[in-house]
């Protein structure tokens, strides 16, 4: 297990270096100048752009500026190795630059509030229709179940946000649209919308899963032996149900910070999802690669925990 | 493992001594490309009866007539003469039966002519996504070893990054190359050019380069299931036999390997234009995708957004649209998987 962790984790690192170098390519590179996008319509000096094009090195092989960038390779101006790898994510891209960690300490929490309130949503409503539809299979319950999930799945997040904006605000008047003023209130619309379409695939994965696992050996002889129908349920058929479905809970824990631009763009909220797409129209390349290379980071990170879950969770499983 | 091959290739010839080298091989394709037929005649027909594949595919046509013929349910076109200008957006009335936009254009025929980059798109990108996976997860399957290593680390680079935010990205950065800037790179000019011919080919602005980058954030899952599937399947004893005819490589591969492991990723292939469509929407709705002359749904909705209080119909006519288009692929993919899947038969 040891051992299969730690390469797992080796084999974490040229995914690291890929993702990261194809977004900075992809802000630093292609066609555009950020220097054009920071001064916007004024005219803007010749001496200026040149200071700032040395400040950000932007004068370099794409190579070299992605290696100083991620601190492996020596600054000119400082003469250190100082980069992403040493914890330096540089400034960002403005007239007054900021600490982009001091903007991403601003930003994640926000987002992983609202991340953290849309996954309890989706564990426990998700598991809860789920469990319902495969007992009561065939039934009333069952068919709303499968029905609502494909609709949900169908309808694009963004327009689940807007109707619901629609609904819930302005028809009926009963929670905030947009910002966070209203605190917890605030938070209410967005975690759904966040939520929406994971919960939908949970209640299918729990629903199969556990009427596949109704029909298995050791439930007949659960049954058999006389066990209520609540612990023939709740402690027979779900322990084993659950496994695929904490799995697929783990990793979209990693997916929903990143999930979170349309939602947060929609109901105008502070966290990292507004934040990188304001970045991107900016073409502020390290802003945009800093919170980047965060959710990546916690992709990775709900990734691992998945193949740990997987050990603890089904010990028919052995790793070599 | 040549070692095992030789062996096994002895106790082939063993069983079929008397015929002839090429009978047997096309013999050996005929069973396979028969059994393969039999799974997709199978399942055809459970298809035929399923009710669920029946309304889908009765929708999608709807939409295929609705986006090659739109004159027929739209008569009047999209032309600006019949904006009225100084009125502005109104709800729906008996002369207007959507209503007119925020430029006091006629909405109904906006609404039709909208199917048409969805449908140009989805399919698009999934048939693009589809090819590479199955081509390059064939190879990486087949021959292991360093083409495996490369190909599934490129893989796990792309499923890393999520695709609202990878498209952002790459959409902002291709979207100043025009294919006559000198100070930018031949191939970058290349793409360019080929994107704008492509605009100017389907008459909507920004299609070619949506569809470049949703095909580069979309073949990773189904390169997984062709490589895994041919993985499973290298080893199998129809494979070795195949070999031990003297099936060359490409043969086994386009005869042998693809036709078995199609069935899983034609199910996801299906799937992948509903999410091509709304990927599309998304971003033209964030204002990154399609731009405007483009008609297309997202566009729609990105300027219902900012009249949800005043004009909700702008946001219901596009949303209903979009949403029972992408349903019926989801529809369809579901339905696919039931017939495709023996387990589940």
């Amino acid at each position: 297990m040891g051992r299969y962790m730690i390469r797992r984790v080796l084999q974490f690192i040229p995914v690291l270096f890929g993702t990261t170098f194809l977004i900075f390519a992809g802000v630093f590179s292609l066609a555009g100048d950020p220097i054009r996008a920071l001064s916007g319509d004024r005219p803007i000096s010749q001496s200026v752009i040149d200071q700032l094009r040395d400040e950000y090195d932007l004068d370099d092989p794409l190579l070299v500026q992605y290696g100083k960038y991620m601190g492996v390779i020596r600054d000119d101006d400082t003469g250190e190795f100082s980069g992403l790898l040493t914890g330096d994510f540089g400034v960002t891209l403005a007239r007054t630059p900021r600490p982009v960690t001091e903007i991403m300490a601003d930003k994640i929490p926000v987002s992983a509030r609202l991340a953290l309130y849309a996954f309890s949503i989706e564990a426990v409503i998700g598991i809860l229709a789920g469990v319902l539809a495969a007992l009561r299979k065939d039934s009333f319950i069952d068919t709303l179940v499968k029905v609502s999930t494909v609709m949900v799945i169908s309808i694009p997040i963004f327009v689940l946000g807007l109707l619901s904006q629609y609904l819930w605000g302005i028809e009926l008047g009963l929670l905030p649209v947009a910002g966070l003023q209203e605190g917890f209130k605030s938070y209410i619309l967005p975690s759904f919308i966040l939520a929406s379409t994971s919960l939908a695939y949970i209640a299918r994965l729990t629903r199969t899963s556990v009427t596949e696992n109704l029909r298995a050996d050791y439930v007949r002889t659960a049954k058999a032996k006389g066990l209520s129908a609540k612990r023939v349920v709740g402690i027979h058929t779900l322990r084993n149900s659950l496994i695929p479905v904490a799995t697929f809970l783990a990793i979209d824990l990693g997916g929903l910070m990143g999930g979170a631009i349309v939602t947060e763009t929609i109901f105008n909220i502070p966290g990292v999802g507004r934040e990188v797409f304001e970045a991107v129209g900016r073409q502020d390349g390290a802003l945009v690669v800093g919170i980047v290379t965060f959710l990546i980071l916690v992709y990775m990170l709900a990734n691992l925990l998945v193949d740990f879950l997987y050990a603890v969770l089904d010990p028919r499983i052995r790793y070599e | 493992m040549s070692s095992d091959v030789t062996q096994r290739s002895g106790s082939a010839a063993e069983d079929f001594p008397a015929v002839p080298l090429d009978a047997e091989i096309s013999g050996a394709a005929e069973q396979a490309t028969g059994r393969e037929a039999s799974l997709w005649r199978d399942a055809g027909r459970q298809l035929i009866r399923n009710p669920q594949f029946v309304i889908a595919s009765i929708i999608i046509l709807g939409y295929a007539f609705m986006a090659v013929f739109p004159q027929v349910l739209a008569p009047n076109g999209i032309t600006r003469e019949l904006c009225q200008t100084a009125s502005g957006a109104q709800p729906p009335s008996s002369e207007f039966i959507f209503g007119l936009d925020d430029k006091g254009c006629p909405y109904y025929e906006r609404v039709i002519y909208g199917v048409r980059p969805s449908l140009i798109i989805g399919p698009s990108v999934a048939i693009l996504a589809f090819s590479i996976a199955i081509t390059f997860g064939t190879m990486a399957g087949y021959y292991g070893k360093t083409i495996d290593t490369m190909i599934s680390r490129l893989t796990d680079i792309i499923l890393a990054l999520p695709l609202i935010l990878g498209a952002l990205v790459f959409i902002t950065a291709f979207r100043g190359a025009s294919s006559d800037d000198p100070e930018i790179s031949p191939l970058l000019r290349f793409l360019a050019g080929i994107f704008e011919a492509i605009d100017g080919f389907t008459n909507q602005n920004g299609v070619g380069l949506v569809v470049f980058i949703l095909v580069f954030f979309s073949w990773s899952t189904m390169l997984r299931l062709a490589r895994s599937s041919v993985i499973a399947n290298k080893e199998s004893d129809y494979v070795e036999a195949a070999k031990a005819l003297g099936a060359s490589d490409f043969r086994i591969m386009t005869r042998h390997l693809i036709p078995n492991s199609l069935a899983p990723i034609v199910v996801y292939a299906t799937i992948t234009v509903g999410v091509a469509i709304v990927a599309e929407a998304t971003l033209s709705f964030l204002g990154v995708g399609l731009q405007t002359p483009a008609v297309s749904w997202g566009l729609q909705l990105s300027v219902a957004q900012n009249r949800l209080s005043g004009d909700p119909h702008l946001m219901f006519f596009p949303a209903i649209f979009l949403a029972l288009l992408v349903f019926s692929f989801i529809l369809m993919g579901d339905a696919l998987r039931d017939a495709l899947d023996p387990k589940l038969r």
